[in-house]
């Protein structure tokens, strides 16, 4: 079973869908019980760092997935994936939980080209980082494929982590791995046929 | 690098996918489930559902067909029509739209934007606007294009991206249903203007249209158009090609 932390942050019911039509079983849960259960943990997120990060705090869940995620694979998805890193800039300065090395910071202070918009909306092509393309994530893709991203904020000083970008006058941080702990800063459950084989891959993770 | 978007644009009334020529006459087209998988299929980057249904019994219709396209279909959904309360956002948002699309309701109650923006982040906040040349001056028009509001558009926009709006949905009602091209010099003012992601809406009648779109106005973001699509007359997958030929980033 696939266990989806719901902490009242962002609809699930896209992560939720997409994941039952790969013919997978999937739980929307803030039960400490069943997230010990799980195979696999994902954490989604739209919305700011801090309220998102305090709403997680307050389901008094944090211990529970910094334990399991050395047990069994998590998938931070956007804002779930900024939430691992150790500290955000947005709108002020803001811990997270630290299971990444890095940071996150806007967007806007550090693109080359100033006629590129921000937020960061659209598709954009994954460039699998050289030497990272046997990651089990990617077992089904391939690089260059396309993935959906809307954000503002990414994740920075976390290059030796980092296992794909996406190019917007800056490689943008598009997925991480430390240990067991996975993140996609694009949404995979809005990335069609390239982002299901995704979420197959970390489905398959053992 | 990003791509441009190409999205189709879905109008339902009564469960029914219709599209009108300058906003009238409607005719029906097909099932809006069933256009959504083919849509998929064909490439369309996103996908916009408008809800042209007055009738409470057509709005519990278009909820459950939202329902249906969102737990299939797992590309981006713009949900749109008869938005006009934070608990319209909601009805939408819980049936998995990603979007939420705005036009009269900003109208009525121009606050609703900064409050679905703090409530759901502006990426969740698309504005829509039909405009039209008045006098020579770009003019806000409401109730589906029939009603002259007196606003200046582009000053309508501007202040809709100050208080949050994520996205702008640009259609023209001079080259609506007219095939003979976008509507260029009112982008292209929009563009200056505004620095959020633009949706260009209305005009298009072939291939030849979204190049010259996106080749000669890199601020425009994303071509959406309905009846070319929905009769065929221009198939995504070729349009998409045809345009990567041509030098414009797409997702192939």
């Amino acid at each position: 079973m696939i266990a989806i932390v719901d902490y009242g942050v962002g609809n699930l019911f896209s992560l939720a869908s997409s994941l039952k039509s790969l013919g997978l079983t999937v739980e929307i849960t803030r039960d400490a019980d069943k997230l010990c259960a799980a195979t696999h943990i994902i954490l989604p997120g739209v919305g700011a760092f801090a309220d998102a990060m305090d709403k997680l705090t307050a389901t008094g869940l944090v211990p529970v997935l910094k334990a399991e995620c050395q047990k069994k694979p998590l998938l931070g998805i956007c804002l779930g994936m900024q939430l691992l890193f150790e500290k955000s800039y947005e709108y002020g300065e803001h811990e997270g939980l630290g299971l990444v090395p890095g940071q996150v910071c806007p967007l806007a202070d550090d693109l080359k080209d100033p006629a590129l918009k921000v937020p960061h909306i659209g598709w954009n092509a994954l460039d699998i980082t050289p030497g990272r393309e046997d990651d089990p994530l990617f077992c089904y893709v391939k690089p260059g494929e396309y993935v959906y991203y809307v954000h503002s904020y990414y994740a920075k000083h976390c290059a030796a982590n980092t296992l794909a970008t996406s190019e917007y006058s800056i490689p943008v941080t598009g997925a991480v791995r430390s240990g067991l702990v996975y993140g996609t800063q694009f949404h995979p459950e809005k990335s069609g046929d390239t982002g299901l084989r995704l979420l197959k891959a970390f489905a398959e993770l053992a | 690098m990003i791509t441009k978007r190409i999205i189709p644009c879905l109008d339902v009334k009564d469960g029914r996918v219709v599209k009108g020529v300058n906003f009238e006459g409607l005719r029906d087209l097909a099932d809006p489930v069933e256009m959504a998988r083919w849509y998929n299929e064909s490439g369309a980057d996103e996908l916009v559902f408008y809800d042209i249904t007055a009738s409470v019994e057509g709005r519990t219709l278009f909820t459950d067909i939202l329902r249906r396209v969102a737990a299939e279909i797992f590309i981006p959904l713009t949900v749109g029509g008869g938005i006009r309360t934070l608990e319209d956002f909601d009805r939408v948002l819980k049936c998995g739209a990603d979007k939420v699309s705005v036009n009269s309701g900003a109208i009525a109650d121009p606050d609703i934007i900064s409050a679905a923006a703090q409530k759901y982040g502006d990426q969740c906040v698309v504005l829509s606007a039909d405009i039209k040349r008045v006098d020579g001056r770009f003019m806000l028009f409401a109730k589906g294009g029939r009603e002259n509001t007196g606003i200046d558009a582009l000053d309508w926009l501007e202040q809709g991206v100050k208080n949050g709006t994520g996205e702008l949905v640009v259609n023209s009602i001079d080259t609506d249903g007219v095939k003979n091209g976008f509507d260029l010099e009112l982008l292209d003012a929009v563009a200056k203007r505004c620095a959020v992601p633009i949706i260009a809406s209305g005009g298009a009648g072939c291939m030849q249209d979204f190049l010259t779109l996106f080749r000669g106005h890199p601020g425009v973001d994303a071509g959406l158009a309905a009846s070319i699509f929905h009769t065929r007359q221009v198939d995504i997958r070729d349009l998409k090609r045809y345009l990567r030929q041509n030098g414009i980033e797409m997702r192939l």
